[in-house]
């Protein structure tokens, strides 16, 4: 399985490297998220610190699912999605190849905005571990909610509007952890943000697991 | 000779809306058969039921001896689909793309190339991104891609669609070939005389059912 997930993965990696939608569209929408914020909060600079982590994650949020939803929209154009129902490839493998690769789409984004943060907001890391750990928890459970939630809306026609609608509230409780680590990680929060980033692995886990038994039915259906 | 596609009373329904009402018919091995129809007589409903992408919901249907109502994904590695769209990667690159798929297919680069020169795909497009092929080379590369994967049942809705007069006859050789190789091929196709002197066997299709087949004993 992991073969073909790889290939699933490459193509999909080697399409945004082609197109750059992810850093030539998303990251740069994401970073003017931020920038509006500073401008908005500006007066309270002390907010803007508290914020941060807060802030981080709505942006990723919002670059995050415009990269799902591109995600799926690269197999509903021209019938990719029966091209892929007719491989003899293994529906897991599918998912654990967009998951792969929207893991790594939605992690170069972070890589962009990140240090925006730090610069933007002039916030300083007092726990860099936990910070990546945080963020990896976080892209892994955003990528996994992504595609189990991308693929059921994909044969909809109104996808492009239900597809936030759907992810948002999937996505909240990774939202509230990821915040909640990422304070703890900036100092600017007392308080547990190993077990924040403990319960985004959970999450992770638990749609991983869905994932791997539901997408072949999902794709079929879809 | 073996039955690859035996159909009874087949029913499908899109949505509310029945687009197969009771098809009878039985497809053996090596045939090369023409659907022939108006627009919205079933054709395409039927090449997309025998794939296992369209649902049966009556009747008993089977495809290269398996019954698409217990598991409607098993025949679909021995079937090459080619349907109105083209299935292609607007960003890829023409070799990418047949790498892809012959890899999908568990084959090497040799076939891929090999599907690309049958086409008369000329090699000077293999780096071209796909997005900047015209629409009969996008429907070139789509046929590559279906006889990279090396099916027994080729499905194929229009394969004319969008190729010249030379893409045309290199399309009819192509599935007199794989039909003399003991492939079964059904396509379907309204060039009427292009298709005709092809087909060694027609089947007409209106309101969801079949109403005239040439090969019925």
């Amino acid at each position: 399985m992991l073969p073909e997930a790889l290939l699933i993965a490459r193509k999909d990696l080697k399409i945004e490297m082609r197109s750059k939608v992810a850093l030539g569209q998303v990251a740069p929408l994401a970073l003017l998220i931020l920038v509006i914020f500073a401008f908005a909060l500006d007066a309270n600079s002390m907010l803007l610190k508290l914020g941060a982590g807060g802030l981080f994650w709505i942006s990723a949020l919002y670059g995050g699912t415009m990269l799902v939803q591109r995600s799926f929209d690269l197999e509903s154009e021209d019938g990719n999605f029966d091209a892929l129902r007719m491989s003899n490839i293994d529906p897991s493998a599918i998912f654990l190849g967009k998951t792969l690769a929207l893991f790594v789409q939605i992690g170069i984004l972070e890589l962009v905005i990140g240090p925006a943060i730090l610069i933007l907001y002039e916030t300083q890391v007092s726990d860099w571990l936990l910070l990546l750990l945080a963020a990896v928890a976080g892209t892994l459970a955003f990528a996994v909610c992504g595609v189990l939630w991308g693929v059921m809306a994909s044969g909809l026609r109104v996808r492009t509007t239900l597809l936030p609608l759907l992810l948002v509230p999937v996505l909240s409780p990774v939202l509230l952890a990821g915040s909640r680590a990422f304070e703890t990680a900036l100092g600017v929060r007392a308080g547990d943000g190993w077990t924040w980033t403990g319960l985004m692995f959970v999450i992770a886990s638990l749609h991983t697991a869905v994932g791997l038994g539901a997408f072949g039915f999902l794709l079929e259906e879809g | 000779m073996s039955i690859v596609v035996d159909f009874r009373d087949v029913v499908a329904v899109a949505g509310s809306f029945p687009v197969l009402t009771g098809v009878d018919v039985r497809i053996d091995a090596g045939e090369l058969v023409l659907l022939s129809g108006a627009n919205g007589a079933g054709k395409t409903s039927l090449l997309r039921a025998c794939a296992g992408l369209q649902p049966v919901s009556a009747g008993s249907a089977e495809v290269l001896g398996y019954d698409l109502r217990v598991d409607r994904r098993a025949p679909r590695r021995y079937i090459g689909l080619l349907g109105h769209e083209n299935c292609l990667y607007r960003d890829l690159r023409v070799r990418e793309h047949i790498e892809f798929r012959a890899s999908v297919a568990g084959l090497k680069m040799s076939d891929a190339s090999d599907s690309l020169a049958r086409v008369g795909l000329d090699d000077r497009l293999w780096s071209a991104p796909v997005a900047a092929l015209s629409a009969g080379q996008r429907r070139k590369l789509a046929i590559a891609s279906i006889i990279v994967s090396r099916p027994r049942l080729w499905l194929l809705d229009e394969p004319h669609a969008a190729l010249d007069s030379e893409g045309r006859l290199t399309m009819n050789s192509i599935m007199e070939e794989v039909a003399s190789l003991g492939a079964t091929v059904v396509f379907a196709s309204h060039d009427k005389e292009l298709s005709e002197q092809l087909a060694s066997r027609v089947i007409t299709m209106s309101n969801g059912r079949l109403t005239e087949d040439s090969g019925a004993s």
